[in-house]
């Protein structure tokens, strides 16, 4: 408790290992995650890459205006940014953590005096950083190569800013949620990646959303990534073009109301599913 | 506030006590009433075969898995729920490695030690299990053995009192095997506590003070190892060839003086003589059923 209580202490063993205060301690793992995600070529390369290469595929092959003053490439753009914090979060938590179970990290971390809540900490600070990085890059392409407009106003600046910290919130529950759903360290893709790849499908991310069948309109509704895709509209294209959306305007009160529900959803699912080991480690 | 390793206020010498311990695993008895005591200090050995609940005792002790029935106090606590003070003074290496591809051994140890209010150095700690030459290589890299030490020094770091290991040196090669005896030896020197789990007998023997014969979930019998099974009380065995040529043999509580009778008889050498004891091996497989 205080240094006094150990006047022995050797000098040597005082300053590497000294325990920090919770928020040292989340932070410190935070940047633990974020090292050993950048070092693993197949994260870089899916969850950084993967929504880059679309871009730069997709816009450059189509670029039709779709309503006055606003082109397929400005709405296919947005719809990679919310795809890209779903894959950050959603998909990358929910591969990674089955792995990390899988190898017995989580494990060897619960036998340590770490606060449980330190590690979902790490979990979230590196997804939020990831997600910061990856949105600029695709914006920083997107304004030099597509003709996308940066928000010009401070109101559109927080709602990027509420839409994407909501969604990806959303996201990182239910990634977190589902990496318990997966037996072993590859059954994780197998979970994760057909769930990402057909909710981007009918949530508009490829095709404009209101062309969409409408059964397929309302399944996309039930979940995050449609709204993420319609907040982020409301953003970067102009405000003339929520006369298309589904609903006749972007609806953002929706839009948070949705993706809080996920977040609850999400969030109750992490506390009572959440395994340290795997099932056949009991 | 620890100022010693085992004054820290505990009056009794008991690092782990144990009573009336059970678990079952839908169907199957995994433990099935298992009485323990482990003293503070000690080198205490579980010996079974796989399958005879070594595992699950110890990962009830380790406090990953809750038990049926039964009382289980590890240094003073129930570790169903421990405190966070607990996980400080327990240190555990477990049976698989936790693999951490993306990071090399330096960065593990030092990450870990991070966790510890009165962690030991990490570097110091890397060097006393062997790895400082491989202190910058990704873990992934290791061989076996290595890893095993790198599990080694992330269940030491913390400077525990008591110290789990589950079969620690399944899959070594006879010399990585002795290396790693000696490292835990040097712990129990030092003062820590040990229980490790294993099915060679031969490394119950070097290490433990005591060894826990556990079969089909019962802990069978307790005893340092020489005397496992009464072994030095055991009929000794004295064999000898007939001028027939035929082998002739008996079973002595006096060997010695069967062999000087013998001796006399045939009035010097005696052809083909042998006097043995049952050797551990032979006790252990009697005792777990196997013969």
């Amino acid at each position: 408790m205080t240094t006094t209580a150990k006047p022995a202490q050797p000098v040597t063993t005082a300053s590497p290992a000294r325990r920090r205060g919770a928020a040292g301690l989340a932070l410190r793992q935070g940047r633990l995650e974020i090292r050993q995600f950048l070092r693993s070529r197949e994260s870089v390369v899916f969850t950084l890459g993967f929504p880059l290469i679309m871009v730069l595929i997709f816009a450059s092959i189509f670029n039709e205006e779709i309503a006055p003053g606003v082109s397929y490439t400005q709405y296919f753009i947005t719809g990679m940014i919310a795809t890209g914090l779903m894959t950050v979060s959603f998909q990358n938590l929910g591969i990674w953590i089955p792995i990390e179970r899988d190898r017995g990290v989580l494990k060897r971390y619960r036998g340590t005096p770490m606060p449980k809540w330190v590690w979902f900490a790490g979990k979230v600070i590196m997804v939020l950083v990831i997600s910061v990085v990856m949105t600029a890059l695709l914006l920083a392409v997107s304004v030099t190569l597509f003709d996308l407009d940066l928000p010009s106003t401070t109101t559109a600046w927080l709602t990027f800013g509420w839409v994407s910290g909501l969604g990806v919130t959303a996201c990182t529950l239910c990634g977190i949620a589902i990496s318990s759903l997966a037996r072993t360290a590859r059954s994780g893709s197998a979970v994760v990646t057909p769930v990402a790849l057909v909710l981007q499908f009918i949530s508009g991310v490829f095709f404009v959303f209101t062309n969409l069948p409408s059964w397929m309109q309302q399944v996309a509704a039930l979940f995050p990534l449609k709204w993420m895709c319609q907040g982020l509209r409301s953003v970067f294209l102009p405000e003339t073009f929520g006369a298309d959306e589904p609903g006749g305007s972007f609806e953002l009160t929706r839009v948070a109301l949705v993706l809080g529900v996920w977040c609850v959803i999400g969030l109750v699912l992490c506390l009572t599913t959440f395994r340290w080991t795997t099932r056949r480690d009991g | 506030m620890r100022v010693g390793r085992t004054l820290d206020g505990m009056s009794d010498d008991a690092a782990i006590r144990v009573r009336g311990l059970r678990k079952t695993y839908g169907e199957s008895l995994a433990v099935a009433g298992l009485d323990l005591d482990v003293h503070r200090g000690e080198v205490f050995a579980l010996l079974g075969p796989n399958g005879a609940g070594k595992t699950t005792t110890v990962e009830i002790l380790e406090g990953y898995r809750q038990r049926d029935a039964g009382e289980v106090r590890v240094l003073g606590v129930d570790p169903a729920d421990p405190p966070r003070d607990w996980r400080e003074r327990v240190g555990i290496v477990f049976q698989g490695t936790g693999e951490f591809d993306e990071l090399c051994v330096a960065e593990v140890v030092h990450h870990f030690a991070g966790f510890y209010a009165d962690a030991d150095d990490p570097d110091k700690v890397i060097e006393r299990v062997g790895l400082s030459a491989k202190a910058r290589a990704r873990t992934h890299t290791l061989s076996g053995g290595q890893k095993r030490r790198l599990d080694v020094a992330l269940g030491i770091v913390g400077r525990p009192e008591l110290l789990f290991l589950d079969e620690p040196t399944t899959g070594f090669d006879p010399e990585a095997r002795r290396e790693f005896w000696e490292l835990i030896r040097d712990l129990a020197a030092a003062g820590t506590t040990i229980v490790l789990t294993t099915h060679y007998l031969d490394e119950a023997e070097a290490l433990a003070d005591r060894v826990g014969v556990i079969a089909a979930g019962r802990l069978v019998e307790v005893a340092a190892p020489n005397r496992l099974g009464n072994r030095q009380e055991a009929l000794a065995t004295v064999s000898w060839r007939t001028p027939e040529g035929t082998l002739e043999s008996a079973q002595s509580a006096t060997p010695t003086a069967l062999v000087a009778e013998l001796a006399a008889r045939f009035g010097g050498e005696v052809p083909g003589l042998t006097v043995t004891r049952p050797t551990l091996e032979e006790i252990y497989l009697t005792m777990i059923g196997h013969r």
